[in-house]
């Protein structure tokens, strides 16, 4: 256990130190950087341009050095808790993304949870009553699930509720919270506002959540130590319970991999329609602005967020595993 | 005498083999080729024939845009900005005229600052049907005016209404779909490419090439794919050519997308390599690529395209969302996320809600694709 432990967490940062250069690159595609679109737009609107006062931001921002030192400057510093400055805002990128970041976590925290409490009674019972008409109309339910754009339901849900309540449903807290120190109205004015992106976000990971459930289930429900359980007499909700359930509950966990990435993308183009404050608007914009180090941040960080959520899945998986737990100690 | 029962002979010649014969539909079924079992079994999936026929249908309407579309796509009606959808109707004060709309009076609302249009009774405008309308070049050959339908003349025909500069919605989204249909298929061919040679190389030659596939498809699957596909659409220069950028969008549509495929390649040639007709392959002297596409790739293809099928519509929605969110297609060109811009304003689409058309088309080509997909797969399933 011990050695796989060690072994994962290897991997996982050399994962990391590749994608945070992969990042970087993507981030760096673009031709020229921040500082000349910020002079062009100076010149053109005639306000002459200090090239003290540009070689002097050149310095501060590092633009000067060739791009492999960039790099090196931004990692180190990142491993030091620095992310270096956003260019647009002139403040540091953890001042810009700190409060963005907490609300992204807790909306998608709150859409794992979402889709695992949603999930997991439906495909039970989906997959226990096999082909009635609870499981068919689920099913298809699910597959309409499944294939709706999120965003273009996020679209069609402000519509509606604009239409028929006459409320806007975007923004995190109610507009009047703005500001506001934290108090109990707040929180549950947040809770209100959480309801509609976490079911359009959640809606196409539980729908294929509750198909794996049921196809596991379902798989292990066929096999011959069910029917030994049932021919001794346990009780239909114990041999239901006892086994095959655990069993599985394998994909379960071992899903955040997929399903991490799966809701951040959902997350970003919803919060971006839904005008919520999370990393999605504040990502488009740096990366229409050129605002490198905040892009790149911000990339890292969703990419951490998947990065740990498949190793917190692996380690799970491996105490509740161990066929898992052994092999990686052979 | 005639009382005894006749015995029946058979005239014909005596086939000790009859039994172990087959029928001719069994033997039909018996030698039928894999696609042709395929087919037999997709058959079947009421669901998944009618989504093929679908996509079918709008794949074929992609080579007649000009033909289906009302209007051309710069035709402006700068007097019928934001006009509501005209419905056809057939019976005006209960007689019958054939398939009409009705002209719309223009007023504007000076206390809300809407623009309103009315239908007016008086004004019936017949449609009419394969007619000249605006010109235009089909397949950029020949110069046509036809039109499968047009409005009266001096009337006019909005199906689904007008967008803020006066262009007829439903025309934009028939031109939209050119280009929101093509961009899956060009992604899914690049990305079913590098997932072939990818896969294909480290299922086949295992040791550190698969080591290297297997993680660089590890770190690609740990970005999460809109942020990464944002990132390199952002990456895209301001003045490439709306084509170009098109190209450059199937492009990273493909780079994105290839991991999965690959990864499903990788596995099956992992067991199938051990199989004695390809020990028999290699030991004749066929070359590892001649092996991998000739004698291993046949065996899982129909569920490789299954697969494949199934990820086109991530890129018609990639494509969609990212046109949506301003960095991928840019007006002049017209696809279904470019139209969809226009309903992010939401004051504007509470007022004229016909601008979120758009999103119909997209959710039924996702929908289509998804049920065509999973019928392909289940059909193409071998141990089903």
């Amino acid at each position: 256990m011990f050695s796989y432990f060690v072994r994962r967490i290897f991997t996982m940062l050399v994962t990391l130190l590749v994608v945070s250069a992969l990042v970087f690159i993507i981030i760096q595609l673009p031709e020229g950087d921040y500082l000349t679109s910020y002079i062009a737009e100076l010149e053109s609107q005639g306000e002459a341009v200090d090239p003290e006062k540009i070689a002097y931001l050149k310095e501060e921002y590092g633009l000067d050095k060739p791009i492999w030192l960039q790099y090196i400057n931004w990692v180190t510093g990142i491993v030091q808790g620095d992310f270096g400055r956003s260019i647009e805002f002139d403040l540091p990128v953890v001042d810009v993304i700190g409060d963005v970041f907490l609300f992204s976590l807790i909306l998608n925290f709150t859409i794992i949870l979402f889709i695992y409490v949603v999930a997991f009674p439906i495909g039970v019972y989906s997959a226990t009553h096999q082909y009635s008409w609870g499981d068919n109309g689920l099913t298809f339910i699910g597959f309409i699930g499944l294939a709706t754009p999120n965003f273009l339901l996020a679209l069609i849900l402000m519509f509606l509720a604009r239409k028929y309540f006459g409320t806007s449903i975007g923004g995190l807290v109610d507009p009047s919270f703005e500001g506001q120190p934290w108090t109990l109205d707040k929180i549950i004015s947040l809770l209100e506002h959480l309801v509609v992106p976490v079911v359009v976000i959640g809606t196409s990971g539980t729908a294929g959540m509750i198909r794996r459930l049921r196809a596991n289930l379902l798989d292990e429900l066929n096999k011959q130590y069910v029917i030994t359980a049932r021919a001794k007499g346990l009780s239909e909700s114990k041999v239901l319970i006892k086994y095959p359930l655990r069993m599985a509950l394998n994909p379960f966990i071992a899903d955040i991999g997929n399903l991490l990435p799966q809701v951040i993308s959902g997350s970003v183009i919803v919060a971006v329609i839904m005008d919520l404050p999370t990393t999605g608007p504040v990502i488009l914009d740096a990366l229409i602005s050129q605002d490198t180090y905040l892009a790149g941040s911000f990339l890292l960080f969703v990419s951490l967020l998947t990065v740990l959520g498949t190793f917190i899945s692996d380690l799970l998986l491996a105490v509740l595993d161990p066929r898992i737990r052994l092999e990686g100690s052979r | 005498m005639s009382d005894k029962l006749r015995h029946y002979v058979s005239t014909s010649m005596f086939n000790p083999n009859e039994t172990q014969e087959l029928t001719p539909e069994q033997e039909r079924f018996y030698m039928a080729s894999q696609w042709k079992m395929m087919w037999w079994r997709l058959k079947r999936h009421r669901i998944a024939v009618l989504s093929g026929s679908i996509l079918v249908l709008m794949y074929v309407s992609i080579l007649f845009t000009e033909f289906l579309a009302t209007y051309s796509l710069p035709h402006r009606h700068t007097d019928h900005i934001f006009a509501p959808p005209q419905s056809v109707q057939f019976f005006n004060k209960g007689q019958f005229v054939g398939p009409f709309v009705l002209g719309l009076d223009y007023n504007l609302n000076l206390k809300t600052l809407r623009r309103e249009y009315t239908p007016n009774p008086d004004k019936v405008q017949k449609l009419r049907f394969i007619c000249h309308g605006d010109t235009y070049k089909l397949w950029g050959l020949y110069e046509m005016d036809l039109h499968f339908i047009c409005p009266a003349p001096g009337g006019t025909f909005f199906f689904l209404g007008t967008d803020r500069l006066g262009r007829d919605i439903w025309s934009r989204i028939i031109y939209g779909a050119r280009i929101s249909l093509t961009v899956g298929l060009i992604g899914i061919a690049i990305s079913f490419f590098l997932g072939l040679t990818i896969g294909g190389a480290a299922g086949f030659f295992g040791g550190w090439v698969d080591n290297l596939a297997q993680r660089s498809i590890e770190i690609l699957r740990s970005i999460p794919e809109l942020p990464l596909w944002m990132g390199l659409s952002a990456a895209m220069p301001e003045d490439w050519s709306p084509l170009t950028v098109f190209f450059g969008l199937t492009i990273i549509l493909g780079l994105v997308d290839w991991p999965g495929l690959a990864r499903a390649v990788r596995s099956k040639l992992l067991s199938l390599r051990e199989e004695d007709f390809c020990t028999a392959a290699t030991l004749m002297g066929a070359k590892p690529r001649r092996v991998i596409a000739r004698h291993l790739l046949p065996n899982f293809m129909s569920h490789l395209i299954a697969s494949a099928t199934l990820s086109i519509p991530s890129m018609i929605l990639a494509e969609t969302a990212l046109s949506f969110l301003g960095l991928g297609l840019r007006p002049p060109v017209t696809s279904w996320g470019v139209l969809l811009v226009e309903a992010q304003n939401f004051q504007a689409v509470a007022v004229y809600p016909w601008l979120l058309f758009p999103a119909i088309p997209v959710i039924i080509t996702v929908l289509a694709f998804n049920f065509f997909g999973d019928g392909l797969r289940d059909a193409a399933d071998p141990y089903k």
